[in-house]
């Protein structure tokens, strides 16, 4: 969108409380969400709908790991890591945590740096997350490769219940893939910083946008930390 | 307010935001490490998921500078996630109990 529609739309804007403004754009019979540009609105849909599949996904987990008859194997004991002799519960997930939310962190600076036209912070930044989001694919990697080691399948589990590798390979398995889809969008975005692409359109919005799924990917992780590896 | 000129916020702020993300997942290991069970180990990690998750919408994507319509129109339709939770946990119970009562 350029700038002279928004401030188009934006100028029949009357200063009206929030609720007022809600139904207005709404009922105006035009572009519901004046001055936010189609691709972050676009971007905004499609978070809402991977929003639904990762939660039917851990309420589909909720269902099996209620319903199984066998027992559900212990995952601060099943992710420990151990560390000079001494066994630290669940370390590998909570490295793989604070990496994640590192990287939200320098996406956040790399939008910043978009918006202040300083491309080689941007790029820079965006090239840290990535790298970040690799190590965090690396890692599980690393415990995909450990369970398997253990027998566990995505139909099988000698740890207790077979539901365990079904929801185990099904949610980090597609968060791994959302992962990996992002470091390659950070990749396309962060090279076409990098060749000032946006400094001739004049819009970093794209860095933005981009940023939103990646942070929505550490939000999810959130969830799937708090559900999956802790209760 | 979202312009063209998109959203600029001072560099602190993400810092701060980054920083609580920290200390709550910390605290989240913490309930974990100390092996809480029970009431304390839900509500403690439910509270900083929550948490965690109201910090990265709110300041990492920028959802409360948005436009109240688009706030809107993404944070209620998850909602109805609960009722399906609802759904699937009374249900769970029922199969769990028949399950109990029938094995085999």
């Amino acid at each position: 969108m350029t700038d002279s529609t928004a401030q188009q739309q934006g100028t029949s804007d009357p200063p009206r409380s929030g609720w007022q403004r809600v139904v207005d754009d709404w009922s105006a019979d035009r572009q519901t969400f004046p001055r936010v540009s189609w691709g972050k609105t676009m971007m905004w849909i499609f978070l809402l709908s991977d929003t639904f599949v990762f939660g039917l996904l851990l309420v589909g987990y909720m269902a099996v790991r209620l319903t199984t008859p066998q027992p559900w194997p212990d995952t601060s004991e099943v992710f420990a890591l151990t560390v000079a002799g001494v066994e630290l519960p669940l370390l590998l997930i909570a490295i793989m945590t604070f990496i994640l939310i590192t990287s939200s962190g320098t996406m956040a600076m790399a939008v910043n740096y978009g918006y202040q036209r300083r491309r080689g912070l941007a790029a820079a930044f965006m090239g840290l997350t990535a790298l970040l989001g690799l190590s965090f694919v690396g890692m599980q990697a690393f415990e995909w490769t450990d369970l398997i080691g253990k027998g566990v399948r995505p139909w099988d589990n000698p740890m207790g219940a077979p539901q365990f590798g079904a929801a185990f390979f099904m949610i980090t398995g597609f968060h791994g893939l959302h992962v990996s889809i992002g470091v390659v969008l950070l990749l396309i975005i962060a090279r076409r910083v990098l060749r000032g692409d946006y400094d001739r359109s004049g819009n970093y919005e794209a860095v933005e946008i981009t940023g939103l799924y990646w942070h929505f990917v550490d939000l999810v992780w959130v969830f799937i930390f708090a559900f999956f590896y802790l209760l | 307010m979202t312009t063209a000129q998109g959203q600029q916020h001072p560099i602190s702020l993400y810092l701060q935001v980054w920083g609580w993300l920290f200390v709550l997942s910390f605290f989240s290991y913490l309930v974990d490490y100390n092996d809480l069970q029970g009431f304390w180990r839900w509500s403690l990690v439910l509270l900083f998921m929550s948490m965690k998750a109201t910090l990265i919408v709110a300041v990492f994507m920028h959802m409360r500078w948005e436009r109240l319509s688009l706030i809107y129109a993404i944070l209620v339709p998850p909602l109805a996630m609960l009722t399906l939770i609802l759904f699937l946990a009374a249900e769970g119970g029922y199969i769990s109990a028949l399950r109990a009562a029938y094995p085999g």
